[in-house]
């Protein structure tokens, strides 16, 4: 795993300026006009090209994706990259606009759930249309388009390097196109990159894996939700929470409480139990990789995540903390060795909006797979 | 489901009681973080507020080739960050209500009160349904603080919110809370 290398200073910041100043003074056309492309393009676009299997098969052996290697020809390289860009760009989109299957299916279980005519199935209703009237119009679910989270899994020998300038085309792309809110502030400054460009962002996880094909997943998480995250050192005088996995369930209904509505739920927690600070928040992040609808293989944790939800739901908290039935939709918990001295828990708290696709790249760049 | 139609006024908002859920058709005025603290430094305001609603809102808000503006998302943002000025602004501008998210403290809690007031969550991350609520954008003031931070003024048709602080002192979010907080106590 490595995160996201520091910028390369003056070179990136004169960039940005520049880029900054087109997007403001161009996106706002850009995005009246592509807005009607766009429903058109999309039905053709999240289709899986069709390729018989034993081709692919061949291809992926005698070829790895353009990106891994950067030798070839530079006419190719080019419209390699060009397609990769593009690939990524529809990744944005898609993930932007539309909530994966997994997603959906919970937040209809939820809204069945309800109460008729309370406020909770009427904030329910709401979201439903939402999620609805986003994918029909290709345009963002929540204006908070968040952090922007790339995961990228890839094969030996593959150039980070290379990847992460594609991306950062791929990202200032998506801005333009109105399918990314400008989005990223200097923290000393307040001022707005314009292009969702700058010391980290966007936020680019590699993993190394076996196969020789590339994955990319992405999450965009809101700051609404992303406020209401927090870490816990165990043990915890007040809450009487131990160094235990009672002690873990005891911390983790302490921050469901605390979050009340603010988070926007009903959400979706991503739980590390152990690590350092850094690593424990890494890793709660990636649990929301995970489907809603997975089993954890091992047996205390796929418990402790049924019984989070369970008695969080017993909390009346109710989508926007309006009361109501349905709390959490969902908790993914998994552990990393800790110091003897340290025992954090880690929790990541994901919106009802809980925007997070993936792609496997084919032999061309070209989008071979989604993931979710 | 309850309908508040324009002109606005603290007679038709003490009537709404926490837990309505109530359609607002008329203008709104948005207002945030930037908004809030210049109208409560004492900077008089560029538009009559009094009868109004301000909504804690950052619009995006694209213009056409003839000037025309227009909504694409308008969600609600987190009211809280303004409960240091909201309660000031509500006795000093003659307000009628706010619309946002997440709901806030005791201190706006008794400016309702005293100066017959709604608090109206929207649902947060609805910034789609909300934005076809938007008829028109009218107007746009103090747009030198950024389009996201501006005052735009807005005609909606059936806006939907749900009151979750009423005029009478009571506040969902507070219920909420406690209750949440004795079944914590038993879950624990």
């Amino acid at each position: 795993m490595a995160m996201k290398k520091k910028p390369m200073k003056k070179a990136i910041k004169k960039a940005i300026k520049k880029a900054a100043k087109k997007a403001t003074a161009k996106s706002e056309k850009k995005v009246a006009k592509k807005t009607a492309k766009k429903s058109a393009k999309k039905t053709t676009s999240k289709l899986p090209t069709k390729t018989p299997k034993k081709v692919l098969a061949k291809k992926i052996a005698s070829k790895t994706p353009m990106a891994t290697t950067g030798s070839t020809k530079a006419g190719n390289s080019q419209s390699f990259d060009k397609d990769l860009e593009a690939s990524l760009v529809e990744l944005i989109r898609v993930t932007s606009a539309e909530l994966p299957d997994d997603v959906q299916k919970v937040i209809l279980e939820a809204l069945a759930r309800e109460e008729k005519n309370t406020t909770a199935e009427y904030a329910m209703n709401i979201i439903k249309a939402n999620i609805d009237l986003a994918k029909k119009k290709s345009q963002p679910i929540c204006q908070d388009t968040g952090t922007v989270l790339f995961y990228v899994y890839h094969p030996v020998g593959f150039n980070q390097t290379k990847f992460t300038k594609l991306i950062e085309n791929s990202v200032v792309t998506a801005t333009k196109k109105g399918f990314l809110r400008q989005n990223s502030v200097d923290s000393l400054t307040g001022e707005n990159s314009g292009v969702n460009l700058g010391p980290g962002h966007p936020s680019i996880h590699f993993h190394e894996h076996a196969s020789n094909s590339i994955e990319v997943k992405l999450m965009l998480k809101g700051g609404g939700c992303e406020n209401v995250g927090a870490q816990y050192s165990l043990p915890h005088t007040a809450l009487g929470a131990g160094r235990d996995l009672d002690g873990v369930r005891k911390v983790i209904l302490d921050a469901v409480h605390k979050a009340q509505g603010k988070g926007c739920g009903p959400g979706v927690l991503g739980i590390c139990i152990g690590g350092d600070r850094g690593a424990g928040y890494i890793e709660s992040k990636e649990q929301l990789l995970r489907r809603v609808d997975d089993a954890n293989p091992h047996p205390d944790l796929a418990g402790l995540e049924t019984e989070i939800v369970e008695t969080s739901n017993k909390l009346g908290i109710g989508p926007m903390g309006f009361g109501g039935k349905t709390t959490l939709l969902g908790c993914k918990i998994s552990a990393l060795n800790r110091l003897p001295a340290s025992f954090f828990v880690s929790i990541s708290y994901m919106c009802w909006a809980y925007r997070r696709q993936g792609i496997q790249l084919g032999s061309k760049n070209e989008i071979k797979k989604w993931l979710y | 489901m309850k309908k508040l139609n324009y002109p606005f006024s603290h007679e038709a908002v003490r009537e709404l009681k926490v837990g309505d859920m109530v359609l607002i058709t008329g203008k709104l005025y948005t207002g945030r973080d930037a908004v809030h603290k210049r109208l409560h430094d004492g900077v008089k305001s560029p538009v009559d507020l009094s009868n109004q609603i301000i909504y804690h809102c950052g619009p995006v808000i694209l213009q056409d080739k003839d000037g025309t503006y227009h909504v694409t998302a308008a969600g609600p943002t987190t009211s809280i960050r303004e409960e240091p000025y909201q309660a000031d602004v509500m006795k000093d501008y003659g307000i009628v209500g706010v619309i946002g998210k997440g709901g806030m403290g005791p201190k706006t809690l008794a400016g309702c009160k005293e100066y017959g007031c709604v608090y109206f969550h929207a649902v947060g991350g609805a910034a789609q349904v909300l934005a076809e609520k938007i008829d028109s954008v009218d107007s746009v003031f103090w747009l030198d603080l950024g389009s996201p931070e501006a005052i735009w003024e807005l005609s909606v048709t059936e806006f939907p919110v749900v009151v979750t602080m009423d005029a009478h002192g009571n506040s969902l979010h507070a219920k909420v809370e406690a209750e949440s907080s004795e079944a914590l106590k038993r879950l624990l």
